[in-house]
């Protein structure tokens, strides 16, 4: 006989997902593995001779990088010498301040950052992240793509999401050549909902930085490093040349950070027989090391294989509080689709989401999740209300607010004819009213007509051919008749110019001021101090369209 | 289709096994792999150093180490002879030659495409991960750039194949075909992300660093 409870939680989403064992021998380990390296340092002249159990002779390119660039010497064998259970007490002892924390954890090897957090239960992690956060203020990032790569959809999608709260926004493609269309529909609907918005376009390397020095984009985030030198090497890339990538950036005045995450060396077969958060804390000091103002973390895309093991989900949220115990912005994943099961995927974002974050998603997904080009995200467009509801729950500020249906529609249809517009003005294949009316109600690609790839991808090769520049943009935007448009692009440029948003964890509000961990550190150090909602911003987390008010009864 | 607990542990234990035999005798002396080796509905041979190639007609394909070799079947349980009967076909449909070469330097597919591109004298190339990822590339792009990607393995069927051969056979032509159609399925990283890390393990265990690309000649039965 078998039993019908049994059939109905075999049955039930969380049972459709993968899982596996713990094999610490080929890394299969979410964090406090056996095989971890015990933390150690050792200098001589100034220099690190022996750094977690190894001599300098046996160092890999990485632990040159980390001992030459990532550690405080001067404070290092202090911090060292301190017990790692006493460090993670102060990381939740609410007298003992930020600072102080990062005058210990700057100083400090991988394998002493990573046993510091093994101390912590998932709680006092929290607790972690709500001290040691860069930025006063939390906010929130998303993903605008779709299957089709239809521009007019990505402009209205970005309107859309600027209404609902976003601080930055990030496209990606389907079909590779299709980029700079999607990054100049992200700019122009992003500021046809709100000015001051970041935008991003997630390409290869090369390509990314040709696309922000052009004026496409402000910011850049997929510039990944991993824990181990195969997986580097299978990359043709080493932590030099990454670090080399980044001043390209900051040369150019744009804002980036690094990627990386647990269990993206076991996916690409190389972790060394290390735990995955060991090599994650290899991550973040070679991201400390090359100068980067923060990082984009927590699995992300390679959530499948820590979420497969026991502790995995605490592991994620390990990774990003050490991401903040060394000072970087802290844009923390709950991006990737990993579960089948509505209730996992909220327990998975209730570290990041209740303690705030730099960038609590990276990103929540704008779209159903059926046009996420990311391969999904763990929230989605048909979530909003649900993420809505919870802030107001929990009162907390998840980076979004309720928003009215006229406001959403007016926002999708004026950033699909700025587009318009612009492509005219640009001489690039039209947009029909059709389109602009399709992407002013559509709920995705499928409600999308479809375009003239082929068309699009010569028009884009002949613009790029063309030297055209965000420059043109402005240009294009003011004669098509959208000037407020045009300026908000103008604005973006011109704050490559001055730089400020490339301080740690910036964001801009709607007048281009730039928030971030130098101008708004946060300086929690217990009840009622660090972030509290004002009385404005609670309005506005609280006025859900659908709630009743007594006095119409 | 679904993986349970002990199909997933076998996978591992065999990884484990494979490990254990390549730690007590190191990767660089391990022995190459048997020239010719059965792979159900066809044989693979590799036959020396592949040579770049100068013929503007070809597309070269471009396999992972384990390619038909110490696996046979794609994450989806495509058997591998047929996927690559189908890229085959699709190339021949236009008219165009192909060429097989394994890359060993590295089992990252965008690598291995790019190296198919750059030994195809049309300087299209398509590479092939055992797990059914793809990717067609053109020589002078960047390697981690590409002309089409189908990244996420467990949607790509047969039919799939044929339009990848077709389509890259198209750009060796000098034509600008529409790509073949992205899916997406937000649903394949939480069934399968685990178990296409244990066949990437098994994929990379059989890379060799200092091993250049070899010809392979393919019959099939």
């Amino acid at each position: 006989m078998k039993s019908k409870r049994f059939e109905a939680l075999a049955a039930r989403p969380v049972n459709q997902d993968g899982y596996v064992q713990e094999w610490p021998e080929v890394g299969l380990i979410a964090m406090n593995s056996p095989f971890d390296p015990k933390p150690s340092i050792k200098i001589e002249n100034g220099r690190v001779v022996e750094m977690d159990g190894k001599r300098r002779a046996d160092f890999d390119m990485l632990d040159t990088f980390i001992a030459d660039h990532a550690i405080r010497l001067d404070n290092a064998e202090k911090a060292m010498s301190i017990d790692s259970l006493e460090i993670a007490r102060k990381i939740v002892d609410i007298n003992v301040s930020r600072d102080e924390i990062l005058d210990i954890t700057l100083s400090v090897t991988p394998a002493k950052l990573t046993e510091i957090v093994g101390k912590l239960t998932i709680v006092e992690i929290m607790m972690g992240m709500t001290k040691m956060r860069a930025r006063l203020m939390p906010a929130n990032q998303c993903h605008v793509t779709n299957v089709k790569d239809n521009p007019v959809q990505i402009a209205a999608d970005a309107a859309e999401a600027a209404v609902r709260g976003f601080a930055e926004m990030e496209t990606t493609v389907g079909i590779a050549r299709y980029a700079p269309f999607n990054a100049m529909a992200l700019f122009v609907g992003a500021q046809a909902g709100r000015p001051g918005i970041m935008t991003q376009c997630a390409l290869e390397e090369a390509t990314e930085l040709q696309l922000g020095m052009r004026g496409f984009t402000t910011y850049a985030e997929t510039i990944s490093v991993y824990g181990t030198e195969p997986v580097f090497m299978d990359g043709d890339d080493t932590p030099y040349s990454k670090a080399f990538l980044a001043s390209c950036y900051a040369s150019r005045g744009l804002k980036m950070r690094f990627t990386s995450g647990t269990g993206s060396e076991v996916q690409m077969g190389y972790a060394e027989g290390k735990s995955m958060l060991y090599l994650e804390a290899r991550c973040l000091a070679v991201t400390k090391g090359a100068g980067v103002q923060g990082t984009q973390n927590g699995s992300v895309s390679c959530v499948g294989v820590p979420a497969g093991v026991p502790g995995g989900i605490r592991a994620i949220a390990a990774e990003n509080l050490i991401a903040m115990l060394l000072d970087l912005e802290s844009t923390t994943s709950n991006d990737q689709t990993f579960t089948h099961s509505d209730l996992r995927r909220v327990a998975r974002s209730v570290p990041q989401l209740f303690s705030g974050t730099d960038y609590i998603c990276s990103g929540y997904s704008a779209t159903p999740n059926y046009d996420n080009m990311f391969a999904g995200s763990n929230w989605d467009a048909d979530d909003y209300d649900d993420w809505n509801i919870i802030q107001r729950d929990m009162r907390i500020d998840g980076g979004l607010q309720p928003v009215k249906e006229d406001d959403v529609i007016k926002a999708r249809n004026k950033a699909a004819r700025a587009l318009q517009g612009m492509f005219r003005e640009l001489g690039l294949p039209p947009i029909t009213d059709e389109e602009v009316e399709a992407a002013t109600y559509a709920r995705g690609s499928e409600d999308m007509p479809d375009r003239n790839v082929n068309e699009d991808l010569k028009a884009i090769e002949d613009m790029m051919a063309r030297k055209v520049t965000g420059v043109d943009f402005v240009k294009a935007l003011d004669r098509a008749g959208f000037p407020d448009v045009a300026q908000n692009i103008y604005n973006m440029l011109r704050q490559k110019v001055a730089g400020d948003y490339l301080h740690t964890a910036s964001i801009f509000d709607k007048d281009f001021h730039v928030y971030s961990g130098v101008n708004a550190p946060n300086d929690y150090h217990g009840p009622m101090t660090g972030y509290q909602l004002s009385e404005e911003r609670w309005e506005q987390i609280k006025n859900i369209p659908n709630a009743i008010r007594p006095e119409d009864i | 289709m679904n993986f349970d607990e002990n199909m997933l542990r076998s996978v591992i234990e065999e990884v484990l096994k494979e490990m254990g035999a390549a730690s007590t005798a190191p990767a660089a002396k391990a022995a190459p792999a048997v020239s010719t080796l059965q792979a159900g509905e066809m044989s693979l041979a590799d036959t020396g150093e592949a040579a770049k190639g100068v013929a503007p007609d070809e597309v070269v394909i471009g396999l992972a180490p384990a390619f038909g070799v110490y696996q046979h079947e794609t994450i989806i349980h495509q058997p591998h002879s047929k996927v690559l009967r189908e890229i085959i076909a699709g190339i021949e449909e236009e008219g165009m030659k192909w060429r097989l070469i394994r890359v060993f330097r590295t089992s990252d597919v965008s690598f291995i495409a790019h190296d198919a591109a750059e030994y195809s004298g049309s300087g299209i190339g398509i590479g092939i991960q055992s797990k059914g990822t793809t990717v067609i590339h053109q020589k002078d792009l960047p390697p981690l750039s590409n002309l089409e990607l189908f990244s996420q393995a467990p949607l790509i069927e047969m039919d799939t194949f044929r339009q990848i051969g077709k389509n890259a056979a198209k750009y060796a032509k000098g034509e600008a075909p529409t790509p073949v159609p992205v899916r997406n399925d937000q649903m394949a990283r939480p069934t399968y992300q685990a178990i296409a890390a244990l066949l990437h393990i098994k994929e990379t265990e059989h890379c060799d660093r200092d091993k250049k690309p070899q010809a392979v000649t393919v019959s099939f039965k």
